[in-house]
C-alpha cells in the first residue's frame, strides 16, 4: 500500500447552526437593549416601584413589636425578600410586551421573512433580555435594601437569591411570552399583567407570614409560585443556606429550600412545554 | 453602482424561470364570509428581468407576494423559486430573496443604520460584508444625511428607501417589492425607479406589484395583469398593447356636449372607414372614445366632422395603453375597479388577521 492520501478538510455547506443562532439571537437581544437605553422609563419604574414599597411598607410597620414575625427581626427585614421577588416577578411579567408590539406592528413579519436558522431565536432573545433586566433590577433593590439596613445575605446567600430569582424569572417569562402570542393585542396583555400583579403579591408570603392569614388565604399563599421564591430568599437573608432547611409550614406539609427550588424548576419547564405548541404555530 | 454579488447558486441563464407559481388558491376567513383572494393564479417570472404585477386594489397582489416570500401558506398550489419548493424548504427560499412589504414595519427607536445591522445579522452576514453593504446602499439610495437618525423621524420616502436597502442588504438574487412607490414624493420615487433599473441590468430579478399602470409601463420588461385572483394577461407591455391593435382616439366636439349630440356623432363616425368602435363616455362630459386602425383615420375624421359642420373642441390620438388591455379583458377600466373597492376594505381588520 502506498501512503494514505491526506484527508482534505471538508467545508460544510452550511455554517454551524450554533454560530448562526447566536448571531441572530444576539442581534435581536441587542435591539431590545437599545430600545431600553433610549426608553429607560420601564427600567426606572421597575426599580422605583419596589423601592417605594420597601420604604413605605417598612415605615408602615416600623413600630410593630419585635418578635411578632417568625424568626424575629424587623418588618423591614421580613419585607425585603418579598420586594426583591416582586421586582423580578413584575419585570418578567412584561417580557411579552415587546413581542406583542412586534406582532401588532408587523415587525415580526420582517423577522419571519429572514432566513433565521431557528425561529426560537426570537423567543430566546426575549428570555435573555428580560433575565438580565430583572436581575439588574433585583440587584439594585438588594443593594438599596442593604443600605436601608434591611440586611444583606452574604455572598453565598446572594448566590442562592439569584438562583431562585432566575428560576422564577424563567417561569414567568414563559408565561408572559405565551400570553403575548395567545392574546389578540397589547391592551389585553397589559390588562392581564395589571390584574395578575397585585393579587399574586398579596396572596403570597411577601407582606405577611402564613401564620397571619386565614386558612383559605394560607392555602392560596402556600400554592403561589411567588411564595416558593420568597421563602428560600428569606432563609438566605437569615443565613440559612442548607438546602434541607425547612422554610415553610404549609397547610399540606413542610417545605424545604430544595422543595421550593424543585417546584420552581418544574414550573419553568412545564410552562415552556405548555407554550411551545403556541409559539411553534405562530412562528411557523 | 449597484454591485450584486449574488448569494446562492450560480446565476441561471437569462431565459430560465426563476419563479413559478402554479394554481395558487387562497381565501381569507371562513364560511360565507370568506374572501377569495387568489383563485388559481399562475405566474412564471424569468430570471434577470424586471417583472410587473399590475392589478387594481384587491386583485390579490399582496397575497401572492406574501405566499412567494413564505409569509403565508396557500390553500392550494405550488411555489418554486430557482427550482426550490418554497413550501418544503422555506429557509432556502428566504435566503434567495429580499422582500419590501407594502406596509413598512420599522422600529422607530432604532436608527436606520442599526436596523440594517440587525437585518445583516438575521441574514448571517459577517461584520465586514455587512458594513461594506451598508456603505454601498447608503450611497446608492442617498441615505447619508439621515441613516444615523432614528427611524421614527423619517418621512415616507426615507422609510421606503431604508426598506429597499434592507431588502437588498444580503444581495439577493430576487427582489420582491409590493407597491414600492405608493404615496411617495417624486424624488424618492425616481430614486427607487432608477435603483430598480440598475439592479435589473446587473442581473437581479425584480418582481414588483403596482396598481399604477404608468409605473409598470415605464419599468417592467414583462408584466402580468391580475384581476380577482387570476392572471388575465401576460407579456411585455409592447406586445400586450400591440395585441390589442389600433390607436385610441378621444374626441370632444364641444367642451360640454349632450347625449343627443353625442349619439348623433357616434352614428356618423361609426360609418367612417377605419373606425372600429365608438363609445360614448358619459362620465367625461359625453366625449367619444374611438378605436381606429391607423394614423390616416384621424384626418378622415376631421374631414367628416367638417362636412357635417360639427366643431372640434379636442381630438387626441394615442397608442393603446395597459389600461386598454385591462379594459379589454375585464370590461372596466383600472380606475373603475379601484373605485369599486374603495372604502370596502378594512385595513385594520386585515392587519389583525395578518398578525401571527
Ligand atoms: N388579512 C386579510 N383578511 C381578510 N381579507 C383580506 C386580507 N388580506 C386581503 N384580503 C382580501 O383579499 C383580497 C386580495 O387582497 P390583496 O392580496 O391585499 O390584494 P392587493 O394587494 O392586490 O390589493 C381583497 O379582497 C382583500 O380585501
Ligand atoms: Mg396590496
Amino acid at each position: 500500500m502506498t501512503t494514505a492520501s491526506p484527508v482534505l478538510p471538508v467545508r460544510s455547506a452550511e455554517p454551524s447552526a450554533l454560530a448562526e443562532i447566536s448571531q441572530e439571537t444576539l442581534a435581536l437581544t441587542r435591539r431590545l437593549f437599545v430600545q431600553l437605553r433610549r426608553r429607560p422609563s420601564t427600567l426606572i419604574a421597575g426599580v422605583l416601584q419596589p423601592l417605594i414599597w420597601l420604604v413605605l411598607f417598612g415605615a408602615l410597620f416600623a413600630k410593630a413589636p419585635e418578635g411578632l414575625l417568625p424568626g424575629g427581626g424587623s418588618y423591614g427585614r421580613f419585607l425585603g425578600a418579598g420586594v426583591i421577588v416582586f421586582t423580578a416577578f413584575s419585570g418578567a411579567l412584561n417580557a411579552g410586551l415587546p413581542v406583542m408590539f412586534d406582532r401588532e406592528f408587523g415587525f415580526l413579519n420582517r423577522l419571519l421573512v429572514a432566513p433565521l436558522r431557528s425561529r426560537s431565536s426570537i423567543v430566546l432573545a426575549s428570555v435573555l433580555y428580560i433575565t438580565v433586566l430583572s436581575l439588574v433590577q433585583s440587584i439594585a433593590i438588594i443593594g438599596t435594601a442593604a443600605l436601608l439596613g434591611y440586611g444583606w445575605p452574604g455572598l453565598a446567600g446572594l448566590g442562592l437569591v439569584l438562583l431562585t430569582l432566575l428560576l422564577l424569572v424563567f417561569a414567568v417569562t414563559a408565561l408572559s411570552l405565551g400570553l403575548a402570542f395567545a392574546l389578540p393585542g397589547h391592551i389585553e396583555l397589559i390588562a392581564v399583567i395589571f390584574v395578575a400583579n397585585l393579587p399574586l403579591l398579596f396572596a403570597s408570603t411577601a407582606l405577611a407570614p402564613l401564620s397571619f392569614m386565614p386558612a383559605w388565604l394560607g392555602w392560596l399563599a402556600a400554592l403561589n409560585p411567588l411564595t416558593f421564591a420568597i421563602e428560600p430568599i428569606r432563609a438566605a437573608y437569615g443565613g440559612q443556606l442548607s438546602l434541607s432547611t425547612i422554610v415553610l409550614e404549609a397547610p399540606y406539609g413542610q417545605l424545604s429550600i430544595a422543595n421550593c427550588l424543585t417546584v420552581l424548576v418544574l414550573l419553568a419547564l412545564g410552562l415552556f412545554l405548555v407554550i411551545r405548541p403556541q409559539l411553534d404555530r405562530k412562528l411557523s | 453602482m449597484v454591485e450584486q454579488a449574488h448569494s446562492g447558486a450560480s446565476p441561471l441563464p437569462g431565459s430560465e424561470a426563476l419563479i413559478q407559481l402554479r394554481d395558487l388558491h387562497r381565501s381569507y376567513g371562513r364560511g360565507d364570509r370568506a374572501v377569495r383572494a387568489l383563485d388559481g393564479l399562475d405566474l412564471t417570472v424569468p430570471s434577470g428581468c424586471l417583472y410587473g404585477l399590475l392589478g387594481p386594489n384587491g386583485a390579490g397582489k399582496t397575497t401572492a407576494l406574501r405566499i412567494l416570500c413564505t409569509l403565508l401558506a396557500p390553500d392550494r398550489g405550488t411555489v418554486q423559486v430557482a427550482g426550490i419548493d418554497a413550501l418544503a424548504e422555506p429557509r432556502a427560499v428566504r435566503r434567495l430573496l429580499g422582500y419590501v412589504a407594502q406596509e413598512v414595519a420599522i422600529d422607530k427607536i432604532l436608527t436606520g443604520r442599526e436596523l440594517l445591522q440587525l437585518q445583516g445579522d438575521l441574514y448571517h452576514l459577517d461584520r465586514s460584508k455587512r458594513e461594506r453593504r451598508i456603505a454601498e446602499l447608503e450611497e446608492l439610495l442617498g441615505m447619508g444625511d439621515w441613516i444615523d437618525r432614528r427611524c421614527g423621524s423619517y418621512s415616507g420616502g426615507m422609510r421606503r428607501r431604508l426598506d429597499l436597502a434592507s431588502g437588498l442588504l444580503h444581495s439577493p438574487r430576487l427582489l420582491v417589492l409590493d407597491e414600492p412607490t405608493v404615496g411617495l414624493d417624486i424624488e424618492s420615487r425616481s430614486v427607487i425607479w432608477q435603483v430598480l433599473r440598475q439592479l435589473c441590468s446587473s442581473g437581479t430579478t425584480v418582481l414588483l406589484s403596482s396598481h399604477y399602470l404608468e409605473e409598470v409601463d415605464a419599468l417592467a420588461d414583462r408584466l402580468a395583469i391580475i384581476d380577482a385572483g387570476k392572471v388575465i394577461a401576460e407579456g411585455s407591455p409592447a406586445t400586450l398593447k400591440q395585441a390589442l391593435g389600433g390607436d385610441r382616439v378621444t374626441l370632444r366636439v364641444r367642451e360640454f356636449s349632450d347625449a343627443a349630440e353625442a349619439a348623433r356623432v357616434q352614428t356618423l363616425l361609426q360609418a367612417c372607414q377605419g373606425v372600429r368602435q365608438v363609445v360614448v363616455n358619459q362620465a367625461q362630459g359625453f366625449s367619444l372614445n374611438l378605436v381606429v386602425d391607423d394614423q390616416n383615420v384621424v384626418e378622415r375624421l376631421r374631414r367628416q366632422l367638417a362636412e357635417a359642420e360639427l366643431p372640434v373642441f379636442a381630438l387626441a390620438q394615442s397608442r393603446p395603453s395597459l389600461d386598454d388591455v385591462y379594459l379589454q379583458a375585464t370590461g372596466r377600466t383600472l380606475m373603475d375597479a379601484e373605485l369599486a373597492v374603495a372604502g370596502s376594505r378594512d385595513p385594520k381588520a386585515e392587519r389583525k388577521q395578518n398578525m401571527r
